[in-house]
This record gives structure tokens, C-alpha cells and sequence, in this order.
């Protein structure tokens, strides 16, 4: 098995003081308020299943107190589940004795922090070389690594200022920095740009799928910004009340929305940036030869001037590799953006059409 | 009325007298018995305190007062601070309490270290341990509130007058906020910093020493500055066990009415503290600062 997945089954978590004689009551399904009111546990996660291939991103997302910093915390074993298996590149998690586990943590699976949780008493260098000095990395290869990494991030020159003296954004790059310099394959982030200004985030994530093209980790992200979600995510799981609702890449998500729930959150997302033309587009046309065609992986932003200029017609749609695989249309990219479904069935896609010719 | 009613019920003179002879009689028994043994157990510590004592008194006076506002200096960075220095010592000497105030600065300095190589694993070991909270929390406020000439008894008793019981009566007095304030001062470091060291796998001595702590420090320098203070305060009672220095003049001029000479031997305890106080807390800020 490849050393960077993550398999999850059959993960609960009870809080309380015993989890264990509450279990059979969850398991029948009981509500959590129900479980909360009578019984005095908190249920935090329900029945997870959750498999993330190495290499991959994969975003956890749902609203504050939904289990999402719970979960993720279970890969590194920060907490105990209460039922449930954890399997890290086939690694069993859970029976590793204190030693390994340490060992695990060092140079497996590194994290990042919502609030950074730097070390208010230590430079930059030794906030980022925390990681190798618990692990007794030999000095001038720290010092090598250490100066790499700050430097990648863009906190060269600021090796020797504290973590209070600088920006919050500046803050995390340091978090960020010492979880990279451990050469951990799998990275948790936690809300990791959470508290910070939506400029500032934007930098942040651009900074992170740089390095993410260039280091290929396994990356376990969690949000409860669905735009963010998108942008980073090559996979994301909708948590709510401790349940994934959904796990699925961003074009399934907001064409395919599992329930109300779901579709709530895809509302406020620009559709026409977020949706690709391979998602929406029709099968292939054979009599197409139009020369205005799309590339399949192109946003339904990009494609709309292109296909509009001669609006009644569809336009052939290619693949990387120039092979035609669809079709598309104005119609069809307006229907996507504006209905939210490919055919709304309703008429209204029929009063689209004779307004287009 | 019954007679119980009016006056409280004892157990009675004799036989509180008898429980007194046994813990008196036992107690003495003990001390004639291990007195000797006990006390050479202790020795070390007196050998060192002899030799502080002397060496400060050995010292040419100019060289003790460089050597202390250097350090001073080490300590704070304030010229200010060593400025005060020098005129608190010099003042000191001048007014001829030089000999004193060295035996006075080697006793505090002594017991000072003793308090702070007990006090401070004390403290680590508490805040590790719910369990041995609840134990040494009693045991820490009874020490501080227990009249200071009861424990004395004991001690005397086993050591006779001098130096050595001098040394343990001002650490029993002083140690408590030590330990206090170590312990309180790692409970205190935050959950998700120690949370940061363990996602990372430090091991609990790593997360000790570079993450708990460097973060307690200033409180165990606010616990080290306190423990100073009391102590200073214990060097009038300390004399009347025969420890010498700046406390005997004090006792003397009490029992012999010499007024001059009680408020010139308190105002040099006073400024002792004022500049160990100064010094330990202008430390602390710098340990603070940097972050």
C-alpha cells in the first residue's frame, strides 16, 4: 500500500465520561441531542468512512462544531477515536506504542495549525526547526533544511524575529514552514488561513497549491469556506453533525448537491468560475466543425466568450490531447450557471432557447 | 447548667500533659539518637556555606561590588539599575555594616539556591500530577502559615543553634511560592502550543524543556523573587537561633533599646531587598520581552 494514503473506517467519537457504555445507543442511531440531553456524552463523529489516495487533496468542510477538527486529528492521533480503524500507508495508527507513534509523528505526518500554535518563545529558525530537533537531526543538516524552508515560504530575513512580532499571515507561513521541514508525505491543516484576511487567505492558498504542484503530499485540509474548499481540493467531504453528507470533487458537488443541505452551501459560489466545460457540456456531435471549440478542462467563465460568438450554434469541445469528447453551447453554459441543474425541466429551458435565436 | 455547658469540656490536664511528654519525650529520644547522623548529612551544605561566607568576607570590598553590579548587569541590561546598586552597597559600607551585609548576601544567596534546586522540580513534579496538587497544596499553606517559632523548635532541637537550622528554617519560610508558582506557571502554558509539540512527536522531557519551561520562566522568576523577599524577612528571626549577620545588631539593639542602630541594620535589610527585587524582576520583564 502507497506510504501516503489514509483510510479511515468505522470511525466514532463520544465525548464524555464513558464513551464506551454509550456506544451500543449510537450505533442504533440516536440523535445527538437526544445522546447530549439524557445520556450526557457529546457524539463528535458517526460512522466515517473516508479513503484519501497519496498524493492527493483532500478538504473537509463543514460549520464550527461539526467534527471537522476532530476528524483530522484522529489521523495523527491527537484523540483517541472511540470505535473505529486508522490506517496510515497500511500502518495500523491506533496500536502504535508511545515510541512509534512519536517516531510517526515526526517523520510521517506533520500539521498545521488554525491559530499557528507557533512557539511564542522561539525564533522563527528554531519555530521551524522544532520538528528536526525533536528528532535529533544532525545540526548542519537542520540549519540546511530550516533556511530552505523559511526561505520557500517567504520569510527570508525574518529568521531571527519572534512570532509576536510578526503578521498573522507572516505567522502561518512560519506554521506552514514547520510542517514542511519534517519532509512529512501526509499534511493536516486545520482551518490553516482560517483567521486570517481574505487577501491575505487568497496569497496564502496560491502560496500552497505552488508548493503542493511541486511536492505531491497528501494534503488533508480542513474549511468551512466552500470557495476555499474548491480551490484547493481535488476531493471534498461535507461533514455535518459528525456524518459525511458528502465526499466528492468540487463540479459533482455543485452540479450534484446530495441534499438541500449541500445545495445551501453551493448558493453562494460563483458557478460559472467553480463549473469546467467536460461537467456540463453534451455528447459529441458528429456534423460539428465549428473552429470555435473549448478545451474540456476550461471554466464555463472562460468558455462563454468564446462560444457566444455565434450564440445559436454549439461548439465542439476537446481534450488535452485534441480529440473532440462534447459539445457546447451558450445555452447549455447559461442553463449550468443560472438553473443549477442541466435541464430544469420546468420550461424555462425551452423560454432560454427561443430567447437566444 | 451542667459544668460542660459553662465551661468547655476538656480532656483533661493530665492527660493532655501525658500526650505532650510522649510526642515531647519520642521526639527528643529521636534527636539524641539520629542528632549527629542528620547533622552529617547536612554538612556538605555547611562546608559551602562556610566558604561563601568567608569568600565574600576575604574579598577586597571593591572587588564584591564590581562583581555584583557586573552581574547586575548581566541580569538587566539597566545601567540604571547598576547605578543603584553601587550607591545602596557603597552607602552600606560607609555606614559600617559591610561585614553583615556579606554574611546577610551569603546566607540569602545559599539558601536562595537551596529553595530554588528543591522548588523547582517540586513544582514540575506538581503540575504533572493532579494527585500530588491536592497533597502539597495543604502542605504549602501550612508552611506558610505556620508561626515561624514553632518550626523552629524541631529544628533546634535537632541541630542546636547555628548556621545549618538557620538555612532549613529560611527555606521551609521561603520555599513555598517556588513551588507555587513553577507549577502554576507550566499549567498554564498554553493547550495548543503543547498540542503543536505533540503533533510533532516530542517526547515529554523535549516538550519539558523547550516548550514548558522557557514559557513558566517568567513565573518561576516572579516565584524566585518572592521566595527572596521572605527570606530576607526571616534574617531578624534567623538570628535568634544564632545565624549572624544583619539580623543580630537588629535583635541587639531591640532588647538593648539602641534605636539608631535597629533603624540603620533594618534599612540595610531593606535595601538588600529593594535590590534583589529589582533585580530578579527586571530579569523576569527581559524574559518576558522576548517575545
Amino acid at each position: 500500500m502507497s506510504s501516503g494514503s489514509i483510510q479511515v473506517q468505522g470511525l466514532y467519537k463520544v465525548f464524555g465520561r464513558d464513551p464506551a457504555a454509550v456506544m451500543p445507543l449510537v450505533r442504533e442511531g440516536i440523535g445527538k441531542e437526544e445522546l447530549r440531553d439524557t445520556h450526557g456524552h457529546v457524539l463528535a463523529l458517526r460512522n466515517i468512512d473516508l479513503s484519501v489516495p497519496e498524493g492527493s487533496v483532500q478538504v473537509i468542510m463543514g460549520l464550527s462544531g461539526c467534527g471537522k477538527s476532530t476528524l483530522v486529528r484522529h489521523f495523527n492521533r491527537l484523540v483517541e477515536p472511540t470505535e473505529g480503524s486508522v490506517s496510515v500507508g497500511g500502518v495500523d495508527v491506533l496500536t502504535l506504542p508511545p515510541g512509534e507513534l512519536r517516531h510517526f509523528r515526526q517523520s510521517v505526518i506533520s500539521m498545521v495549525f488554525q491559530r499557528f500554535a507557533l512557539f511564542p518563545h522561539k525564533t522563527v529558525r528554531a519555530n521551524v526547526g522544532f520538528g528536526l530537533d525533536v528528532q535529533r537531526t544532525e545540526e548542519r543538516e537542520r540549519d540546511r533544511r530550516v533556511a530552505r524552508w523559511i526561505e520557500r515560504v517567504g520569510l527570508a530575513g525574518y529568521e531571527e524575529s519572534y512570532p509576536g512580532e510578526l503578521s498573522g499571515g507572516m505567522q502561518q507561513r512560519v506554521g506552514l514552514a514547520r510542517a514542511l521541514a519534517t519532509d512529512a508525505k501526509i499534511l493536516l491543516m486545520d482551518e490553516p488561513f482560517g483567521a486570517l484576511d481574505p487577501l491575505i487567505r487568497a496569497d496564502m492558498q496560491e502560496l500552497v497549491l505552488g508548493l503542493q504542484a511541486e511536492l505531491k503530499k497528501t494534503v488533508v485540509f480542513v474549511t468551512h469556506d466552500l470557495e476555499e474548499a474548491i480551490a484547493v481540493g481535488d476531493r471534498i467531504a461535507i461533514l455535518r453533525d459528525g456524518e459525511i453528507v458528502q465526499n466528492a470533487d468540487s463540479q459533482e458537488l455543485v452540479l450534484r448537491p446530495a441534499d438541500r443541505y449541500i445545495e445551501q452551501f453551493t448558493l453562494k459560489i460563483n458557478r460559472a468560475r467553480v463549473l469546467r466545460v467536460g461537467s456540463v457540456m453534451e455528447p459529441p456531435n458528429m456534423e460539428l466543425d465549428s473552429p470555435l471549440h473549448c478545451g474540456a478542462d476550461m471554466s464555463l467563465e472562460e468558455a462563454l466568450p468564446r462560444v457566444s460568438a455565434s450564440p445559436g450554434e454549439e461548439a465542439p469541445v476537446t481534450d488535452r490531447d485534441g480529440n473532440v469528447v462534447g459539445a457546447i453551447s451558450v445555452l447549455r453554459i447559461l442553463v449550468a450557471v443560472a438553473g443549477g441543474r442541466y435541464s430544469l425541466g420546468d420550461g424555462s429551458e425551452d423560454r432560454l432557447k427561443r430567447i437566444l435565436r | 447548667m451542667p459544668e460542660w455547658l459553662k465551661s468547655f469540656p476538656t480532656l483533661g490536664e493530665e492527660f493532655l500533659r501525658s500526650v505532650r511528654r510522649v510526642f515531647d519525650e519520642g521526639y527528643r529520644s529521636f534527636s539524641r539518637e539520629y542528632g549527629e547522623a542528620v547533622e552529617a548529612i547536612f554538612d556538605p551544605l555547611l562546608y559551602l556555606l562556610v566558604w561563601f561566607e568567608r569568600l565574600l568576607l576575604a574579598t577586597p570590598w571593591w572587588l564584591v561590588v564590581a562583581a555584583v553590579c557586573a552581574l547586575c548587569y548581566a541580569a538587566t541590561r539597566s545601567k540604571k539599575l547598576v547605578a543603584w546598586t553601587l550607591a545602596t552597597l557603597l552607602v552600606v559600607g560607609l555606614l559600617g555594616m559591610w561585614e553583615d551585609t556579606m554574611r546577610t548576601l551569603a546566607i540569602i544567596s545559599i539558601s536562595t539556591l537551596i529553595t530554588v534546586v528543591l522548588g523547582v522540580p517540586l513544582g514540575i513534579a506538581m503540575s504533572r500530577s493532579d494527585r500530588l496538587q491536592a497533597i502539597f497544596t495543604p502542605v504549602l499553606d501550612v508552611m506558610q502559615t505556620m508561626p515561624i517559632f514553632v518550626y523552629l523548635i524541631p529544628v533546634v532541637m535537632l541541630f542546636g543553634l547555628g548556621k545549618i537550622p538557620g538555612v532549613i528554617a529560611v527555606v521551609i519560610y521561603a520555599i513555598p511560592p517556588v513551588i507555587r508558582l513553577t507549577n502554576l506557571g507550566i499549567r498554564l502554558v498554553a493547550e495548543e502550543v503543547l498540542e503543536a509539540s505533540d503533533a510533532f512527536g516530542a517526547s515529554g522531557r523535549d516538550k519539558l524543556i523547550q516548550v514548558q519551561l522557557p514559557l513558566a520562566l517568567p513565573n518561576i522568576m516572579a516565584g524566585i523573587n518572592q521566595t527572596i523577599m521572605m527570606a530576607l524577612s526571616m534574617v531578624v528571626i534567623a538570628s535568634m537561633i544564632g545565624v549572624r549577620g544583619l539580623g543580630q545588631p537588629v535583635l541587639e539593639a531591640v532588647t538593648n533599646q539602641y534605636f539608631a542602630m535597629g533603624i540603620l541594620n533594618g534599612a540595610a535589610v531593606v535595601a538588600l531587598a529593594i535590590l534583589f527585587d529589582r533585580i530578579t524582576q527586571a530579569y523576569g520583564r527581559r524574559l518576558r520581552a522576548i517575545r
